[in-house]
């Protein structure tokens, strides 16, 4: 599984790797302001899921949060591991918290998406 | 929240800050949702220590000759349980029996009572305790912004009192003393909101960061961890003690909500209690019935389903660390459904089937030790 600084992010906080065959999470940033992740449900393979459109649900404790798809695509494979162990989307959430995967519809899409730094800097700026 | 509003901060905000507590505006305060996390703040308190800032609790204190008749007047409880050095938990009512807050009113001395109220309606309470005084012989006193309040919570917690406060340990549950505390007057009672044996401090401003260092040094052994309002929520939850505001307000009798055991309609008048005799004999048409989940995470306003049909909506619900499923209350019509009944909870847009069960949903240490709330 990736590392942080080899995968691209969106506006709402998920990843994504790159390839014909992409991998879907929340970033590190997303797990701690969540907090204690203690259900997770997933899309199912075969589904259709078009971009910035919500596809899962994580809830900690506190609240649920929508997961938006980064792009659109059809999924070929869900992490039943998560749903089992929702606390993997804290403990790592770009290695065993990775949620699912996708065969994006069109590649342009995932381009657009920031990269490491970009991210960092988006942070930043949200924060204030 | 108001934006117009400032925050309050507590006395501890500072310290709060130092050690990681992640700081949201509640009603108003500025106040720690959680530190580690709520998970392990949870099992602390569960199973070892914990600490909370509790300074937005309110303290108003009734005096005078009449101390006693007023606190009757308006409470379901029987004063006369609230014997010098205890405390009593119970509901403050309105003419029509709804519930103007829920509290804990300790009895110093025959003349002299410090009642514990909820935050947002300290202001409130105050009002109302003075509008039923007329004509009577006492002084009330709003106190909230004199004081600041630790709540330390867990079965830990007795031995760390050991040494510190050793008349504390004497105390029973709902036990308070009046003790000088690095030279500051403090009231030290074996309360709390976790369903775990344990303290809450009210101590002035000018000592509290002191005393919550001193807490945490004397918890070290102990493993007492730092707790914000969110684990708060999820021990109180599981313990079924009501949230004023989310699980019972101005609209809602102390029937309804199923505390029924802090009325005492044999203690003579009192407000409301014409309804409340009269719910009594007949019942309530709804009642805040607590229920397990089997799979999801119910929030508050999740509508409830009996036999396909909606039956209620949850006032409180989360997931319970300790259970590892979710659980909730919520008023449902019918008020009388057996636990074991099969339910349904709208999660999502999505029907999550759930159970009636029977509150506390889980038995703390407190528990052990007379009445749990």
């Amino acid at each position: 599984m990736p590392k942080p600084e080899e995968v691209k992010y969106t506006k709402t906080h998920e990843w994504i790797s790159a390839g014909a065959e992409v991998a879907v999470g929340i970033s590190d940033h997303a797990q701690h302001e969540m907090g204690d992740v203690v259900f997770v449900e997933l899309p199912k393979v075969g589904q259709k899921l078009e971009k910035e459109k919500p596809c899962a649900v994580v809830e900690s404790v506190k609240s649920a949060f929508d997961i938006y798809s980064p792009v659109s695509g059809e999924v070929t494979a869900v992490n039943d591991a998560v749903t089992g162990e929702p606390a993997l989307l804290n403990q790592a959430p770009l290695e065993g918290g990775w949620m699912f995967k996708l065969k994006p519809s069109n590649p342009a899409e995932a381009e657009a998406l920031m990269n490491w730094t970009a991210y960092q800097e988006f942070i930043k700026q949200s924060a204030h | 929240m108001s934006t117009t509003m400032t925050i309050r901060r507590t006395a501890l905000n500072e310290t709060m800050r130092k050690y990681g507590g992640k700081m949201v505006d509640f009603h108003g305060w500025e106040m720690a949702i959680q530190f580690a996390g709520i998970l392990k703040e949870h099992e602390a308190v569960r199973k070892s220590a914990g600490i909370f800032d509790v300074s937005h609790m309110g303290q108003v204190f009734v005096t005078g000759a009449d101390a006693f008749k007023l606190l009757q007047k308006i409470n379901t409880n029987d004063l006369r349980k609230a014997t010098p050095g205890k405390g009593v938990y119970s509901h403050v009512t309105n003419e029509n029996a709804g519930l103007v807050d829920d509290i804990i009113a300790f009895c110093l001395a025959p003349d002299r009572y410090l009642v514990i109220v909820n935050a947002t309606t300290s202001t409130k309470d105050y009002e109302w305790f003075k509008s039923q005084a007329v004509k009577m012989h006492v002084k009330v006193e709003n106190r909230s912004d004199d004081f600041s309040m630790i709540a330390v919570q867990g079965p830990n917690v007795p031995k760390m009192f050991e040494k510190f406060a050793p008349e504390a340990l004497k105390l029973p549950r709902f036990g308070i003393v009046e003790k000088d505390l690095l030279g500051e007057h403090c009231y030290v009672s074996r309360t709390g909101y976790t369903g775990e044996d344990g303290f809450e401090v009210t101590a002035p401003h000018s000592i509290i960061n002191q005393l919550w260092e001193q807490m945490m040094e004397l918890g070290k052994p102990y493993g007492i961890v730092p707790c914000g309002l969110g684990a708060r929520d999820t021990l109180r939850l599981e313990s079924g003690y009501l949230l004023y505001g989310q699980d019972v307000d101005d609209f809602h009798t102390t029937y309804e909500t199923g505390y029924g055991w802090v009325v005492a309609l044999d203690k003579g008048d009192f407000n409301g209690r014409k309804i409340l005799v009269d719910q009594k004999a007949n019942g309530v048409k709804r009642r805040l019935t607590g229920l397990t989940l089997t799979g999801g995470v119910p929030r508050s306003g999740c509508k409830i389903f009996l036999d396909g049909k909606q039956v209620g909506e949850l006032a409180s619900a989360t997931y319970s660390p300790t259970l590892k499923k979710g659980i909730g209350v919520g008023y449902i019509v019918p008020p009388d459904l057996k636990p074991g009944t099969p339910l349904e909870v709208e999660i999502h847009g999505r029907r999550v089937k759930a159970e009636v069960t029977k509150v506390p949903f889980h038995k703390g240490t407190a528990f052990n030790k007379g009445i749990g709330a």
